[in-house]
Protein backbone atom coordinates (compact mmCIF):
# COMPACT_ATOMS: atom_id res chain seq x y z
CA UNK A 1 0.00 0.00 0.00
CA UNK A 2 2.83 2.37 0.91
CA UNK A 3 4.49 1.83 -2.50
CA UNK A 4 1.26 2.66 -4.32
CA UNK A 5 0.72 5.68 -2.06
CA UNK A 6 4.23 6.93 -2.85
CA UNK A 7 3.62 6.46 -6.57
CA UNK A 8 0.37 8.46 -6.36
CA UNK A 9 2.08 11.20 -4.33
CA UNK A 10 4.97 11.31 -6.83
CA UNK A 11 2.47 11.47 -9.72
CA UNK A 12 0.62 14.42 -8.12
CA UNK A 13 3.87 16.28 -7.46
CA UNK A 14 5.05 15.55 -11.02
CA UNK A 15 1.79 16.96 -12.40
CA UNK A 16 2.35 20.06 -10.28
CA UNK A 17 6.00 20.38 -11.37
CA UNK A 18 4.89 20.34 -14.99
CA UNK A 19 1.75 22.46 -14.72
CA UNK A 20 3.01 24.81 -11.95
CA UNK A 21 -0.58 25.73 -11.02
CA UNK A 22 0.10 25.82 -7.27
CA UNK A 23 3.41 27.61 -7.75
CA UNK A 24 2.10 30.21 -10.18
CA UNK A 25 -1.40 30.72 -8.78
CA UNK A 26 -1.89 29.43 -5.21
CA UNK A 27 1.35 30.77 -3.70
CA UNK A 28 0.73 34.30 -5.08
CA UNK A 29 -2.89 34.01 -3.86
CA UNK A 30 -1.64 33.18 -0.33
CA UNK A 31 0.82 36.09 -0.53
CA UNK A 32 -1.85 38.57 -1.60
CA UNK A 33 -4.10 37.29 1.21
CA UNK A 34 -1.36 38.15 3.74
CA UNK A 35 -0.96 41.62 2.22
CA UNK A 36 -4.75 42.12 2.22
CA UNK A 37 -4.90 41.28 5.93
CA UNK A 38 -2.31 44.03 6.52
CA UNK A 39 -4.41 46.50 4.49
CA UNK A 40 -7.54 45.60 6.46
CA UNK A 41 -5.97 45.74 9.92
CA UNK A 42 -3.61 48.63 9.20
CA UNK A 43 -1.97 48.82 12.63
CA UNK A 44 1.43 47.31 13.44
CA UNK A 45 0.53 46.47 17.06
CA UNK A 46 -2.64 44.66 15.90
CA UNK A 47 -0.67 42.77 13.25
CA UNK A 48 1.93 41.71 15.85
CA UNK A 49 -0.84 40.19 17.95
CA UNK A 50 -2.81 38.45 15.23
CA UNK A 51 0.01 37.40 12.85
CA UNK A 52 0.05 33.67 13.87
CA UNK A 53 -3.70 33.44 13.30
CA UNK A 54 -3.46 35.19 9.93
CA UNK A 55 -0.77 32.77 8.75
CA UNK A 56 -3.02 29.79 9.52
CA UNK A 57 -6.09 31.50 8.10
CA UNK A 58 -4.22 32.12 4.82
CA UNK A 59 -3.16 28.43 4.94
CA UNK A 60 -6.80 27.32 5.31
CA UNK A 61 -7.94 29.43 2.33
CA UNK A 62 -5.07 28.14 0.22
CA UNK A 63 -5.80 24.57 1.34
CA UNK A 64 -9.26 24.83 -0.23
CA UNK A 65 -7.79 25.98 -3.54
CA UNK A 66 -5.11 23.25 -3.56
CA UNK A 67 -7.65 20.53 -2.71
CA UNK A 68 -9.89 21.69 -5.58
CA UNK A 69 -6.88 21.49 -7.88
CA UNK A 70 -5.65 18.11 -6.65
CA UNK A 71 -9.05 16.49 -7.28
CA UNK A 72 -9.70 18.36 -10.52
CA UNK A 73 -6.75 16.52 -12.08
CA UNK A 74 -8.35 13.21 -11.03
CA UNK A 75 -11.93 13.85 -12.07
CA UNK A 76 -11.39 15.72 -15.35
CA UNK A 77 -10.38 12.56 -17.21
CA UNK A 78 -12.05 10.07 -14.87
CA UNK A 79 -8.65 9.14 -13.43
CA UNK A 80 -10.08 8.44 -9.96
CA UNK A 81 -12.60 5.98 -11.42
CA UNK A 82 -9.86 4.44 -13.55
CA UNK A 83 -7.70 3.86 -10.47
CA UNK A 84 -10.62 2.22 -8.65
CA UNK A 85 -11.45 0.05 -11.65
CA UNK A 86 -7.77 -0.93 -11.84
CA UNK A 87 -8.12 -2.23 -8.29
CA UNK A 88 -5.96 0.39 -6.56
CA UNK A 89 -6.51 0.29 -2.80
CA UNK A 90 -8.55 3.42 -1.84
CA UNK A 91 -6.48 3.76 1.33
CA UNK A 92 -3.37 4.03 -0.88
CA UNK A 93 -5.09 6.71 -3.00
CA UNK A 94 -6.02 8.59 0.18
CA UNK A 95 -2.55 8.38 1.73
CA UNK A 96 -0.81 9.22 -1.57
CA UNK A 97 -2.94 12.26 -2.28
CA UNK A 98 -2.67 13.40 1.35
CA UNK A 99 1.14 13.08 1.19
CA UNK A 100 1.34 15.22 -1.97
CA UNK A 101 -1.10 17.75 -0.50
CA UNK A 102 0.87 17.82 2.77
CA UNK A 103 4.13 18.48 0.94
CA UNK A 104 2.58 21.38 -0.99
CA UNK A 105 1.10 22.76 2.25
CA UNK A 106 4.48 22.64 4.00
CA UNK A 107 6.05 24.68 1.19
CA UNK A 108 3.14 27.12 1.39
CA UNK A 109 3.41 27.45 5.19
CA UNK A 110 7.16 28.10 4.98
CA UNK A 111 6.45 30.87 2.49
CA UNK A 112 3.68 32.33 4.67
CA UNK A 113 5.91 32.37 7.77
CA UNK A 114 8.53 34.13 5.66
CA UNK A 115 5.87 36.65 4.61
CA UNK A 116 4.90 37.16 8.28
CA UNK A 117 8.54 37.92 9.12
CA UNK A 118 8.84 40.41 6.25
CA UNK A 119 5.39 42.08 6.31
CA UNK A 120 4.33 41.72 9.97
CA UNK A 121 7.76 41.95 11.64
CA UNK A 122 7.45 38.55 13.37
CA UNK A 123 10.64 37.00 14.81
CA UNK A 124 11.87 34.07 16.91
CA UNK A 125 12.60 35.15 20.52
CA UNK A 126 16.36 35.14 21.09
CA UNK A 127 16.17 33.86 24.70
CA UNK A 128 14.95 30.37 23.66
CA UNK A 129 15.51 30.28 19.90
CA UNK A 130 16.12 26.50 19.68
CA UNK A 131 12.97 25.62 21.65
CA UNK A 132 10.91 28.05 19.58
CA UNK A 133 12.14 26.60 16.27
CA UNK A 134 11.47 23.01 17.43
CA UNK A 135 7.95 24.00 18.55
CA UNK A 136 7.32 25.85 15.28
CA UNK A 137 8.48 22.95 13.08
CA UNK A 138 6.55 20.35 15.13
CA UNK A 139 3.42 22.50 14.97
CA UNK A 140 3.74 22.86 11.20
CA UNK A 141 4.22 19.10 10.72
CA UNK A 142 1.35 18.00 12.98
CA UNK A 143 -1.04 20.69 11.70
CA UNK A 144 -0.16 19.86 8.08
CA UNK A 145 -0.91 16.14 8.61
CA UNK A 146 -4.38 16.99 9.97
CA UNK A 147 -5.13 19.54 7.25
CA UNK A 148 -3.95 17.24 4.45
CA UNK A 149 -6.03 14.31 5.74
CA UNK A 150 -9.23 16.33 6.16
CA UNK A 151 -8.69 18.15 2.85
CA UNK A 152 -8.17 14.88 0.97
CA UNK A 153 -11.18 13.23 2.58
CA UNK A 154 -13.63 16.04 1.82
CA UNK A 155 -12.00 16.78 -1.54
CA UNK A 156 -12.68 13.16 -2.54
CA UNK A 157 -16.24 13.40 -1.28
CA UNK A 158 -17.06 16.57 -3.21
CA UNK A 159 -15.01 15.73 -6.33
CA UNK A 160 -16.90 15.55 -9.58
CA UNK A 161 -20.21 16.87 -8.28
CA UNK A 162 -21.98 20.03 -9.31
CA UNK A 163 -21.41 22.68 -6.64
CA UNK A 164 -18.31 20.98 -5.18
CA UNK A 165 -16.47 24.35 -5.19
CA UNK A 166 -18.94 25.75 -2.65
CA UNK A 167 -19.51 22.53 -0.75
CA UNK A 168 -15.81 21.98 0.02
CA UNK A 169 -15.36 25.09 2.26
CA UNK A 170 -18.65 24.35 4.03
CA UNK A 171 -17.44 20.86 4.94
CA UNK A 172 -13.75 21.56 5.49
CA UNK A 173 -13.60 24.79 7.49
CA UNK A 174 -15.69 23.63 10.49
CA UNK A 175 -13.80 20.32 10.51
CA UNK A 176 -10.36 21.99 10.63
CA UNK A 177 -11.37 24.51 13.33
CA UNK A 178 -9.33 22.58 15.97
CA UNK A 179 -6.24 22.92 13.72
CA UNK A 180 -6.81 26.65 13.29
CA UNK A 181 -7.16 27.17 17.05
CA UNK A 182 -4.37 24.78 18.11
CA UNK A 183 -1.82 25.81 15.48
CA UNK A 184 -2.43 29.52 16.13
CA UNK A 185 -1.95 29.07 19.88
CA UNK A 186 1.19 26.95 19.40
CA UNK A 187 2.76 29.48 17.02
CA UNK A 188 1.88 32.30 19.41
CA UNK A 189 3.90 30.44 22.04
CA UNK A 190 6.78 29.83 19.60
CA UNK A 191 7.11 33.49 18.59
CA UNK A 192 6.21 34.89 22.03
CA UNK A 193 3.03 36.78 21.06
CA UNK A 194 1.62 38.76 24.02
CA UNK A 195 4.22 37.27 26.40
CA UNK A 196 3.38 33.60 25.61
CA UNK A 197 6.18 31.14 26.39
CA UNK A 198 7.32 28.02 24.50
CA UNK A 199 6.23 25.57 27.24
CA UNK A 200 2.59 26.68 26.82
CA UNK A 201 2.62 25.63 23.17
CA UNK A 202 3.21 21.90 23.65
CA UNK A 203 -0.31 21.13 24.92
CA UNK A 204 -1.61 22.53 21.61
CA UNK A 205 0.82 20.35 19.67
CA UNK A 206 -0.67 17.42 21.61
CA UNK A 207 -4.13 18.42 20.39
CA UNK A 208 -2.87 18.84 16.82
CA UNK A 209 -1.24 15.39 16.93
CA UNK A 210 -4.43 13.81 18.28
CA UNK A 211 -6.42 15.49 15.52
CA UNK A 212 -3.92 14.39 12.86
CA UNK A 213 -4.01 10.75 14.00
CA UNK A 214 -7.84 10.76 14.08
CA UNK A 215 -8.04 12.45 10.66
CA UNK A 216 -5.51 10.12 8.98
CA UNK A 217 -6.99 6.90 10.42
CA UNK A 218 -10.62 8.02 9.94
CA UNK A 219 -9.87 9.36 6.46
CA UNK A 220 -8.13 6.17 5.32
CA UNK A 221 -11.10 4.08 6.49
CA UNK A 222 -13.81 6.41 5.12
CA UNK A 223 -12.24 7.31 1.77
CA UNK A 224 -13.07 3.97 0.09
CA UNK A 225 -16.85 4.06 0.72
CA UNK A 226 -16.93 7.77 -0.19
CA UNK A 227 -15.40 7.43 -3.66
CA UNK A 228 -16.69 3.91 -4.37
CA UNK A 229 -20.01 4.93 -5.94
CA UNK B 1 -54.85 4.49 -35.35
CA UNK B 2 -55.24 1.26 -33.48
CA UNK B 3 -51.47 1.10 -32.86
CA UNK B 4 -51.51 4.47 -31.04
CA UNK B 5 -54.16 3.47 -28.47
CA UNK B 6 -51.95 1.08 -26.41
CA UNK B 7 -49.22 3.76 -26.23
CA UNK B 8 -51.72 6.27 -24.84
CA UNK B 9 -52.93 3.73 -22.34
CA UNK B 10 -49.34 3.02 -21.27
CA UNK B 11 -48.73 6.75 -20.86
CA UNK B 12 -51.82 7.14 -18.68
CA UNK B 13 -50.89 4.13 -16.54
CA UNK B 14 -47.37 5.50 -16.03
CA UNK B 15 -48.74 8.93 -15.08
CA UNK B 16 -51.07 7.42 -12.54
CA UNK B 17 -48.40 5.12 -11.12
CA UNK B 18 -46.18 8.17 -10.47
CA UNK B 19 -48.63 9.36 -7.86
CA UNK B 20 -47.89 8.10 -4.36
CA UNK B 21 -50.38 5.50 -3.22
CA UNK B 22 -50.76 7.30 0.10
CA UNK B 23 -51.24 11.06 -0.12
CA UNK B 24 -50.72 11.81 3.58
CA UNK B 25 -47.85 11.07 5.95
CA UNK B 26 -50.24 10.97 8.90
CA UNK B 27 -51.55 7.87 10.61
CA UNK B 28 -53.71 7.42 13.68
CA UNK B 29 -50.53 7.06 15.78
CA UNK B 30 -48.89 10.25 14.50
CA UNK B 31 -52.13 12.19 15.01
CA UNK B 32 -52.24 11.10 18.65
CA UNK B 33 -48.54 11.98 19.15
CA UNK B 34 -49.13 15.34 17.43
CA UNK B 35 -52.08 16.19 19.68
CA UNK B 36 -50.16 15.16 22.80
CA UNK B 37 -47.16 17.25 21.61
CA UNK B 38 -49.38 20.33 21.15
CA UNK B 39 -50.89 19.81 24.62
CA UNK B 40 -47.39 19.41 26.10
CA UNK B 41 -46.20 22.60 24.36
CA UNK B 42 -49.23 24.43 25.77
CA UNK B 43 -48.33 22.99 29.16
CA UNK B 44 -44.77 24.30 28.69
CA UNK B 45 -46.11 27.78 27.87
CA UNK B 46 -48.26 27.70 31.03
CA UNK B 47 -45.41 26.57 33.28
CA UNK B 48 -42.62 28.49 31.52
CA UNK B 49 -44.40 31.83 31.28
CA UNK B 50 -46.94 31.53 34.11
CA UNK B 51 -46.42 29.19 37.04
CA UNK B 52 -42.61 29.10 37.36
CA UNK B 53 -41.03 31.97 39.31
CA UNK B 54 -38.59 34.60 38.01
CA UNK B 55 -34.94 33.96 38.87
CA UNK B 56 -33.14 35.92 41.59
CA UNK B 57 -30.24 36.87 39.30
CA UNK B 58 -31.56 36.37 35.75
CA UNK B 59 -35.06 37.73 36.50
CA UNK B 60 -37.63 36.97 33.75
CA UNK B 61 -34.99 35.98 31.18
CA UNK B 62 -34.69 32.58 32.89
CA UNK B 63 -37.90 31.59 31.07
CA UNK B 64 -35.93 31.46 27.81
CA UNK B 65 -33.99 28.50 29.22
CA UNK B 66 -37.12 26.30 29.17
CA UNK B 67 -36.77 26.33 25.37
CA UNK B 68 -32.98 26.79 25.10
CA UNK B 69 -31.98 23.73 27.16
CA UNK B 70 -34.50 21.14 25.85
CA UNK B 71 -33.86 22.07 22.20
CA UNK B 72 -30.09 21.57 22.49
CA UNK B 73 -30.54 18.28 24.37
CA UNK B 74 -32.89 17.08 21.64
CA UNK B 75 -30.44 18.30 18.98
CA UNK B 76 -27.67 16.20 20.56
CA UNK B 77 -30.04 13.25 20.62
CA UNK B 78 -30.98 13.90 16.98
CA UNK B 79 -27.32 13.87 15.88
CA UNK B 80 -26.65 10.68 17.83
CA UNK B 81 -29.69 9.12 16.09
CA UNK B 82 -28.18 10.28 12.77
CA UNK B 83 -24.85 8.62 13.61
CA UNK B 84 -26.48 5.37 14.82
CA UNK B 85 -28.78 5.20 11.78
CA UNK B 86 -25.79 5.88 9.51
CA UNK B 87 -23.86 3.04 11.15
CA UNK B 88 -26.88 0.76 10.82
CA UNK B 89 -27.06 1.54 7.10
CA UNK B 90 -23.34 1.06 6.49
CA UNK B 91 -22.82 -2.08 8.53
CA UNK B 92 -26.11 -3.93 8.08
CA UNK B 93 -26.29 -6.57 5.36
CA UNK B 94 -29.70 -5.43 4.10
CA UNK B 95 -28.61 -1.76 3.49
CA UNK B 96 -32.16 -0.55 4.03
CA UNK B 97 -32.75 3.01 2.80
CA UNK B 98 -35.07 3.41 5.82
CA UNK B 99 -31.96 3.88 7.99
CA UNK B 100 -30.66 6.53 5.58
CA UNK B 101 -33.96 8.42 5.66
CA UNK B 102 -34.04 8.21 9.48
CA UNK B 103 -30.49 9.65 9.58
CA UNK B 104 -31.40 12.49 7.20
CA UNK B 105 -34.68 13.33 8.93
CA UNK B 106 -33.02 13.34 12.35
CA UNK B 107 -30.22 15.63 11.10
CA UNK B 108 -32.74 18.07 9.63
CA UNK B 109 -34.65 18.25 12.92
CA UNK B 110 -31.37 18.49 14.86
CA UNK B 111 -30.22 21.44 12.73
CA UNK B 112 -33.58 23.17 13.27
CA UNK B 113 -33.35 22.63 17.02
CA UNK B 114 -29.75 23.95 17.13
CA UNK B 115 -30.94 27.04 15.21
CA UNK B 116 -33.66 27.56 17.84
CA UNK B 117 -31.08 27.06 20.62
CA UNK B 118 -28.71 29.62 19.08
CA UNK B 119 -31.50 32.15 18.43
CA UNK B 120 -33.03 32.01 21.93
CA UNK B 121 -29.54 31.73 23.46
CA UNK B 122 -28.56 34.98 21.72
CA UNK B 123 -31.66 36.66 23.20
CA UNK B 124 -30.78 35.33 26.65
CA UNK B 125 -27.16 36.48 26.19
CA UNK B 126 -28.31 40.00 25.30
CA UNK B 127 -30.45 40.17 28.46
CA UNK B 128 -27.93 38.55 30.81
CA UNK B 129 -24.45 39.22 29.43
CA UNK B 130 -25.38 42.40 27.53
CA UNK B 131 -24.30 40.98 24.15
CA UNK B 132 -25.89 38.62 21.62
CA UNK B 133 -22.74 36.55 21.14
CA UNK B 134 -19.57 35.68 23.02
CA UNK B 135 -16.67 33.59 21.70
CA UNK B 136 -17.13 31.12 24.48
CA UNK B 137 -16.31 27.41 24.22
CA UNK B 138 -19.89 26.17 24.37
CA UNK B 139 -21.20 28.76 21.91
CA UNK B 140 -18.37 28.22 19.46
CA UNK B 141 -18.78 24.43 19.57
CA UNK B 142 -22.53 24.76 19.03
CA UNK B 143 -22.04 27.13 16.08
CA UNK B 144 -19.53 24.71 14.50
CA UNK B 145 -21.92 21.82 15.13
CA UNK B 146 -24.63 23.76 13.32
CA UNK B 147 -22.42 24.47 10.30
CA UNK B 148 -21.10 20.87 10.22
CA UNK B 149 -24.62 19.42 9.97
CA UNK B 150 -25.63 22.02 7.38
CA UNK B 151 -22.72 20.57 5.39
CA UNK B 152 -24.10 17.08 6.02
CA UNK B 153 -27.51 18.15 4.68
CA UNK B 154 -25.80 19.73 1.63
CA UNK B 155 -24.03 16.42 0.93
CA UNK B 156 -27.40 14.64 1.01
CA UNK B 157 -28.48 16.89 -1.86
CA UNK B 158 -25.41 16.26 -4.05
CA UNK B 159 -27.38 14.07 -6.43
CA UNK B 160 -26.89 10.56 -7.75
CA UNK B 161 -28.84 7.45 -6.84
CA UNK B 162 -30.48 6.93 -3.47
CA UNK B 163 -27.84 4.33 -2.59
CA UNK B 164 -25.01 6.78 -3.44
CA UNK B 165 -26.66 9.43 -1.28
CA UNK B 166 -27.10 6.93 1.56
CA UNK B 167 -23.49 5.74 1.51
CA UNK B 168 -21.91 9.22 1.27
CA UNK B 169 -24.08 10.74 3.96
CA UNK B 170 -23.72 7.70 6.25
CA UNK B 171 -19.92 8.06 6.18
CA UNK B 172 -20.19 11.80 6.79
CA UNK B 173 -22.79 11.32 9.56
CA UNK B 174 -20.35 9.09 11.42
CA UNK B 175 -17.38 11.43 10.86
CA UNK B 176 -19.39 14.45 12.03
CA UNK B 177 -20.31 12.85 15.33
CA UNK B 178 -16.63 11.97 15.97
CA UNK B 179 -15.65 15.55 15.18
CA UNK B 180 -17.90 16.90 17.95
CA UNK B 181 -15.69 15.85 20.92
CA UNK B 182 -12.54 17.03 19.10
CA UNK B 183 -14.01 20.43 18.29
CA UNK B 184 -15.51 20.71 21.78
CA UNK B 185 -12.18 19.80 23.43
CA UNK B 186 -10.24 22.33 21.34
CA UNK B 187 -12.56 25.25 22.03
CA UNK B 188 -12.82 24.26 25.70
CA UNK B 189 -9.02 24.56 25.93
CA UNK B 190 -9.26 27.83 24.01
CA UNK B 191 -11.62 29.71 26.34
CA UNK B 192 -14.81 29.26 28.37
CA UNK B 193 -17.43 31.66 29.68
CA UNK B 194 -20.66 29.64 29.46
CA UNK B 195 -21.89 28.38 32.83
CA UNK B 196 -21.28 24.74 33.76
CA UNK B 197 -24.13 22.24 33.53
CA UNK B 198 -26.68 22.80 36.28
CA UNK B 199 -28.82 19.71 35.74
CA UNK B 200 -26.67 17.27 33.75
CA UNK B 201 -23.60 17.57 35.97
CA UNK B 202 -21.50 14.66 37.19
CA UNK B 203 -21.89 15.24 40.94
CA UNK B 204 -25.66 14.59 40.73
CA UNK B 205 -26.48 17.75 42.71
CA UNK B 206 -29.13 19.75 40.84
CA UNK B 207 -28.83 23.37 41.96
CA UNK B 208 -32.27 24.53 40.82
CA UNK B 209 -35.66 25.55 42.24
CA UNK B 210 -38.20 22.67 42.19
CA UNK B 211 -40.81 24.41 40.02
CA UNK B 212 -38.15 25.66 37.61
CA UNK B 213 -36.78 22.12 37.31
CA UNK B 214 -40.31 20.82 36.69
CA UNK B 215 -40.87 23.46 33.96
CA UNK B 216 -37.61 22.35 32.34
CA UNK B 217 -38.83 18.75 32.57
CA UNK B 218 -42.07 19.78 30.85
CA UNK B 219 -39.97 21.41 28.11
CA UNK B 220 -37.97 18.22 27.60
CA UNK B 221 -41.17 16.13 27.35
CA UNK B 222 -42.81 18.61 24.92
CA UNK B 223 -39.80 18.87 22.62
CA UNK B 224 -39.21 15.09 22.72
CA UNK B 225 -42.79 14.52 21.55
CA UNK B 226 -42.31 17.17 18.88
CA UNK B 227 -39.10 15.44 17.75
CA UNK B 228 -40.82 12.06 17.52
CA UNK B 229 -43.76 13.56 15.61
CA UNK B 230 -41.47 15.39 13.17
CA UNK B 231 -39.29 12.29 12.70
CA UNK B 232 -42.26 10.11 11.77
CA UNK B 233 -43.63 12.62 9.29
CA UNK B 234 -40.26 13.51 7.76
CA UNK B 235 -39.10 9.92 7.26
CA UNK B 236 -42.44 9.14 5.58
CA UNK B 237 -42.31 12.23 3.38
CA UNK B 238 -38.71 11.32 2.43
CA UNK B 239 -39.88 7.81 1.52
CA UNK B 240 -42.60 9.35 -0.67
CA UNK B 241 -40.09 11.72 -2.30
CA UNK B 242 -37.80 8.75 -3.08
CA UNK B 243 -40.75 6.81 -4.47
CA UNK B 244 -41.85 9.76 -6.55
CA UNK B 245 -38.34 10.18 -7.99
CA UNK B 246 -38.18 6.49 -8.93
CA UNK B 247 -41.67 6.45 -10.42
CA UNK B 248 -41.08 9.83 -12.02
CA UNK B 249 -38.17 8.33 -13.94
CA UNK B 250 -40.27 5.31 -14.94
CA UNK B 251 -43.04 7.65 -16.05
CA UNK B 252 -40.67 9.78 -18.11
CA UNK B 253 -39.30 6.65 -19.80
CA UNK B 254 -42.83 5.40 -20.52
CA UNK B 255 -43.84 8.76 -22.00
CA UNK B 256 -40.75 8.90 -24.24
CA UNK B 257 -41.39 5.28 -25.38
CA UNK B 258 -45.03 6.16 -26.09
CA UNK B 259 -43.96 9.18 -28.13
CA UNK B 260 -41.45 7.08 -30.06
CA UNK B 261 -44.11 4.43 -30.74
CA UNK B 262 -46.55 7.15 -31.84
CA UNK B 263 -44.00 8.66 -34.23
CA UNK B 264 -43.10 5.25 -35.64
CA UNK B 265 -46.76 4.40 -36.19
CA UNK B 266 -47.46 7.74 -37.84
CA UNK B 267 -44.45 7.30 -40.14
CA UNK B 268 -45.49 3.81 -41.25
CA UNK B 269 -49.18 4.75 -41.79
CA UNK B 270 -48.46 8.06 -43.62
CA UNK B 271 -48.80 8.24 -47.46
CA UNK B 272 -45.48 7.89 -49.35
CA UNK B 273 -45.67 11.48 -50.70
CA UNK B 274 -45.96 12.95 -47.19
CA UNK B 275 -42.99 10.87 -46.00
CA UNK B 276 -40.91 12.07 -48.97
CA UNK B 277 -41.91 15.67 -48.29
CA UNK B 278 -40.97 15.29 -44.65
CA UNK B 279 -37.67 13.75 -45.68
CA UNK B 280 -36.86 16.57 -48.11
CA UNK B 281 -37.72 19.18 -45.41
CA UNK B 282 -35.29 17.66 -42.97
Amino acid sequence: MITVARLIAAKDLRVERRSKIVTNQVLPFAGITMVSFAFALDKQNVLDTVAPGLVWLATMFSLLVIVQRTFAIETDDGALDAMRVAGVDPRAIFVGKAMALGFQLLVLEAMLFGAAVIFYGESIPSNNAFGSVVLLVTTMLSATCGLAAVGTLYGGLAAGFKGSETLLPLLTLPAVAPVLIGATKAVESAVGTSGAVVSEGWQWVGLLTLFAVAAVVGGALAFGPLIDD
Amino acid sequence: MTTIEPAKAEHETARQSALPSQRSTATRGTRIIGIVAVVALGWLVAFGLGFSPADRDQDESVRILYVHVPTIWLAYLAFVVTAVSSAMYLFSKKKSLGWDRAAGASAEIGVTFVAVTLAVGAMWGRLTWGVFWQWDARLTTTALLFVTYIGYLAVRRLGGSHEQRAKRSAVLGMIAVVEIPLVHFSVKMWRSLHQEATVANLDGDTKMDGLMLFSLFVGVIAFTLLYVWLMLHRTRSMAMEDLLEERGLDEALAVRRAEAAETATAATSAPPTATMKSGSDS
